[in-house]
């Protein structure tokens, strides 16, 4: 009888325009995306919130976490346009990658493409929201608040 | 226990497009080495191999290098911090000697960048960011440092032109270094011309001019114990102080964007052991990967005051004439920069220059030198203290 083949659960090659990572236990956060939510990692037991979520504490040496959403604004505390890519990101260019602080956490990611780079200036504050990329693929852009 | 000296130093020419294997590649900095020591390959009790070997197809550099440096059966292992990994190995090869576990350690650096393209060297780089939760998003080093640079000028009112005159500096001593990739003087105006290469924008606020120069390179340095040390060399040159430390890869597990915690850290320590000052500094090279890793390591190391950078440069303070000179081999930005031989060759310069034999580099009469070396965007950092 052949050996029924064994699903992989490789949810995170969606992420980004090109992910480098295919399996890990925070997979949900594809999921999450897909219904227009940005999601944290809580600590159960110690409260400490994680963004990039991760499935693990190291604070408490435990794995039970809760995820919990990234909302309200955060200020932009820097940010550079790219006019050179990696390969993979050409037919992105240009683009701005960025950091918001949420006071909590930060988020790494990208500025919305369309905003003029003379109305981004640091401290300003801005969302973070999903993104769909043409090539199918999911991330999660920051827009003025 | 005895004092740890660096018998010998050497280095390959930093070029574009090294035509030979890397095995052949490590050879140049290590024969250079060897004859600056004056020692024998038996005399070696151990050697470290340093690189970032993404870029190498070989598994495993290092049993290949032994061989060929003909330094088996002796042991040899692997070390990577990314761009800092030969500064890594000194403080590892330092550690041995230390312990009394070898006598004679050969730290071998080397990167042969150029086997593949700019722009797939650029996603190599960019890897050594997180690439789980960053890399999807586009990331490249020097995008990474801009955001850094930004957040400089934000806070500061550092502006372009700041950075810029620390890029005219390296071009100045890039061009009396026969070992540096790039020999050209780079003036200030090119970065407001619109002709010059140096003006084209890779990732704002930063430019071309602004950016490091990628090379294939060696390094090579010897360290002994004291006893040795004193008995193969004339001109011993002490290991004062080490420091390292690490911090989160990716950006949101950081707090500081204006300067690098590594940097701060490993420099407290490094002075701290050594027993000095960023005073009594007498001449540095510091990780200019980019214009503003230099601005922020003035700062950093207790050169200036945050936020004060700028004026040492404007003042041309870390020129070869100024009180603490900075990068007067024309640092990465020029010199160039073949990752894992980084390290060694920027240690290599502190110790010719506490011989007195950096030549037309050299500064007057330097007793107390500082390497400071970085991995990743600021994930690594190393400070080293040499003394005479």
């Amino acid at each position: 009888m052949a050996k029924k083949k064994k699903e992989v659960d490789d949810r995170f090659k969606k992420f980004g325009t090109v992910s480098f990572t295919s399996i890990t236990k925070v997979n949900d956060f594809i999921d999450y995306l897909e219904k227009g939510k940005v999601m944290a990692s809580k600590c159960k037991d110690c409260g400490l919130v994680f963004f990039p979520p991760r499935a693990d504490c190291y604070q408490c040496l435990t794995s039970n976490m809760e995820w919990v959403e990234v909302s309200g604004t955060g200020k932009l505390v820097s940010y550079s346009k790219l006019e050179f890519a990696p390969i993979g990101f050409g037919d992105d260019l240009p683009y701005a990658i960025a950091l918001l602080d949420y006071g909590d956490y930060k988020v790494f990611g990208r500025i919305a493409d369309g905003i003029p780079e003379e109305e981004i200036a640091v401290g300003m504050d801005m969302k973070t929201v999903t993104n769909k990329l043409p090539n199918g693929q999911l991330n999660y852009v920051f827009q003025k608040a | 226990m005895g004092k740890v000296g660096i018998i010998g130093v050497g280095q390959s020419a930093f070029v574009r497009g090294y035509p030979g294997s890397i095995r052949e590649l490590a050879f140049d900095g290590f024969k250079e080495c060897m004859q600056d020591a004056g020692i024998t390959t038996k005399d070696i009790d151990a050697s470290i191999i340093c690189s970032a070997p993404e870029y190498d197809k070989q598994r495993s550099a290092a049993g290949v290098f032994a061989e060929y440096l003909g330094l088996v059966p002796q042991p040899t292992f692997y070390i990577e911090s990314l761009c800092s990994s030969s500064s890594t190995g000194l403080k590892v090869a330092y550690s041995l000697v230390k312990s009394g576990l070898h006598d004679v350690v050969a730290v071998i650096g080397f990167q042969k960048m150029s086997e593949i393209s700019s722009a797939e060297s650029q996603e190599r780089m960019g890897r050594g960011a997180d690439i789980q939760w960053e890399s999807p998003f586009g990331t490249m080093m020097p995008a990474y440092y801009a955001m850094y640079a930004r957040a400089h000028m934000a806070e500061y009112g550092t502006t372009p032109e700041d950075l810029a005159r620390i890029r005219v500096k390296a071009a100045t001593y890039g061009q009396i270094n026969e070992k540096a990739v790039y020999r050209k003087g780079v003036t200030f105006e090119m970065f407001s011309d619109p002709e010059s290469p140096m003006s084209n924008p890779v990732a704002s606020p930063l430019r071309v001019g602004d950016c490091c120069a990628n090379a294939d390179g060696s390094s090579c340095v010897i360290v002994a114990n004291e006893e040795k040390a004193k008995a193969f060399c004339k001109k011993p040159i002490w290991i004062l102080g080490v420091g390292a430390a690490s911090t989160a890869v990716n950006l949101p597990g950081r707090d500081l964007f204006t300067g690098l915690t590594v940097a701060q850290q490993a420099g407290e320590q490094a002075y701290k052991m050594a027993g000095v000052t960023a005073k009594d500094i007498d001449v540095a090279e510091v990780h200019d990967c980019f214009t503003i890793a230099e601005m922020m390591a003035y700062e950093n190391l207790g050169f200036a005051k945050p936020g004060e950078g700028k004026d040492l440069i404007k003042s041309k303070e870390t020129y070869k004439e100024g009180s603490i000179p900075v990068n007067v081999d024309g640092g990465l930005l020029s010199k160039g920069h073949p990752i894992g031989a980084t390290g060694g060759s920027q240690i290599r310069t502190i110790v010719l220059q506490l011989r007195g034999e950096a030549g037309e580099m050299q500064v007057k009469d330097p007793e107390i030198g500082l390497v400071h070396n970085i991995g990743g965007v600021g994930l690594y950092g190393n400070v080293s203290i040499l003394g005479r």
